[in-house]
């Protein structure tokens, strides 16, 4: 990596940023999914918040405590000697959150429900709506990962990329200094923070918000009932279902930053065609060498 | 090997610029969604029928919901929806007055022999006690103590006609009313569910006489399904080959009203 910062000499006696090899780095399969799972993604995340507003609280436990408290998250409106304020209790903790959680405007209205009209689909509150529309996307989510995974196995992405080698354990803390400090290498693999990264959602963040959206159902409960056991309770799984949105979308806000950062048009073309513009000193063939 | 290039940067435009759409777009563009019969949500409500079809695929029609002990019982069941019909309906109001004396529960439709059983009648035949949790469509659960005639008992005593695809729930209760004609509330299952070992007419909760707020005399409980799916203050069970000329065409008050049929996530 540090014999690649460019040096101020090199730099000076070259007119032309050097340029590494145009490398064909992303199959079909892998930019299809991604760009199928960010439709997807972006529906089950606002309808998830409309079902969500359904009944804004969240507990631990089988359960939902109404004459004893379990509650972890509590999204509601009050009134108070100023009038009806908006409040969301966390652990105990409660902050005002007026004008964004419990209670907001819509074109004009005020309106008492846990996430505001500009972060669910539909607008206004509508659950049956939602369920139609998360349900649907669910399904193409699901879709998404399974010829994803297949694809992935068979294409070599999972073990080139995906899964974090001893080397990539011994090179991580390396890499996430460059990251800190914005120096991105642009190899033929991932990086071991990106693999770590990836890994994360993929062996982690998915498969958790899959089994804990279908833990919330019923009939599978009655099919499944390891589901409930390996959760804790239905309502701890509707609890890990929110975390789990929670996380996945604070990593869209880092991935979305990352690719900004490192190159967006390089980035996006390397998910839309496929090719991607690696760091001088790559190797041009596709073969599995510059493992960062 | 330009307008290849041209090409590209035209792709990763329009690329980033739908993306961009899509995310700065508030969401009100996507509010069409909520129109009954608009097409896409046609399209999307296809779903339900995979997520019903691929649960009876995973689940055993015979497999049982949970049931949990007495220690779980940790609040009373919580009243939702209708929870006292004498409000606005008057031959219910009788029936409570009365004790629901005059009460029946018919089971009808496509039988070979029609019956009518009173409160008593049912009180008096072999019952089924199951502690389980009840999940609301909104999101929140409630473990209560349900007892109550398997439904499937009284199915056998009627014989339900081969050509038997469904059973309907009507009930007392009444939404809207006002500007628009009140409706009753109804909902449906398949006979799986209707034939399920946990599938009772239950008079009584958490060891006392079903109180109205929760659906006296007589709610049906369909446990591997959600809140709507547990029918209140039914008073007939009709066998049907297909709902499409009742209510709106969609089995059941809130699915008429968009909700899932299924009812099973």
């Amino acid at each position: 990596m540090t014999d690649q910062v460019m040096d101020p000499a090199t730099v000076a006696e070259k007119p032309a940023k050097p340029k590494g090899p145009l490398i064909y780095r992303q199959s079909i399969f892998t930019r299809l999914t991604h760009w199928i799972w960010a439709i997807a993604m972006f529906f089950l995340l606002l309808t998830g918040l409309q079902i969500y507003n359904a009944h804004p609280t969240l507990y631990i436990g089988e359960q939902s405590g109404f004459e004893f408290d379990n509650a972890v998250l509590r999204i509601g409106a009050e009134n108070t000697p100023e009038g009806p304020r908006g409040f969301t209790t966390i652990f105990g903790q409660k902050f005002d959150t007026t004008g964004v959680l419990g209670m907001s405007e819509l074109r004009g209205n005020t309106n008492f429900i846990g996430f505001p009209g500009w972060a669910t689909i539909p607008s206004v509150r509508d659950l049956a709506t939602g369920r139609v529309v998360h349900f649907f996307f669910a399904w193409v989510f699901v879709a998404a990962l399974a010829v994803w995974f297949v694809a992935s196995l068979l294409n070599r992405h999972l073990w080139r990329d995906i899964i974090l080698k001893p080397r990539d354990i011994r090179d991580l803390p390396r890499d996430i200094w460059d990251h800190i400090t914005f120096r991105f290498k642009h190899g033929r693999s991932y990086t071991p923070l990106q693999k770590a990264a990836y890994f994360g959602v993929f062996a982690i963040l998915f498969p958790l918000i899959i089994l804990t959206g279908l833990t919330m159902s019923p009939a599978m409960n009655a099919g499944w009932p390891w589901l409930v056991d390996i959760f804790g309770g239905r309502q701890t799984a509707r609890t890990i279902h929110f975390v789990v949105m929670v996380l996945l979308v604070l990593f869209f806000v880092v991935h979305v930053a990352m690719v900004v950062l490192a190159g967006p048009i390089n980035e996006l073309r390397s998910m839309i065609t496929g090719y991607y513009r690696t760091s001088p000193g790559t190797e041009p063939d596709n073969k599995d060498k510059s493992n960062g | 090997m330009a307008e290849l290039i041209y090409n590209r940067r035209r792709l990763l435009g329009l690329g980033a610029a739908g993306a961009g759409s899509l995310l700065l777009a508030g969401c009100d563009s996507f509010d069409f969604l909520a129109q009954r019969n608009h097409p896409v949500r046609d399209f999307l409500e296809r779903a339900n029928g995979l997520t019903y079809a691929a649960q009876r695929a995973l689940v055993g029609d015979q497999a049982l919901a949970r049931e949990f002990s007495e220690s779980e019982i940790r609040q009373g069941q919580r009243p939702n929806g209708t929870t006292d019909p004498r409000t606005n309906v008057a031959e219910y109001s009788q029936l409570v007055e009365t004790n629901f004396a005059n009460y029946r529960l018919r089971i009808t439709g496509l039988v070979e022999t029609p019956k009518e059983y009173t409160l008593t009648e049912l009180q008096n035949m072999p019952s089924r006690t199951q502690i389980t949790r009840h999940d609301c469509v909104e999101g929140w659960s409630c473990i209560a103590k349900w007892t109550g005639v398997p439904l499937s008992r009284l199915l056998d005593e009627a014989k339900v006609k081969p050509q038997a695809k469904f059973a309907l729930y009507h009930c007392y209760d009444q939404y809207g009313g006002g500007l628009s004609a009140a409706v009753n509330y109804y909902t449906s299952s398949d006979l799986i569910d209707a034939f399920h070992p946990q599938t009772i007419c239950s008079y009584g909760l958490n060891g006392a006489a079903l109180p109205v707020a929760n659906g006296a005399p007589v709610r049906v409980r369909i446990e591997r399904a959600l809140g709507y799916k547990q029918p209140k203050y039914v008073h007939t069970i009709e066998l049907v080959d297909g709902f499409s000329t009742i209510g709106r065409g969609q089995g059941g008050y809130w699915e008429d009203n968009g909700y899932d049929w299924y009812g099973g996530i």
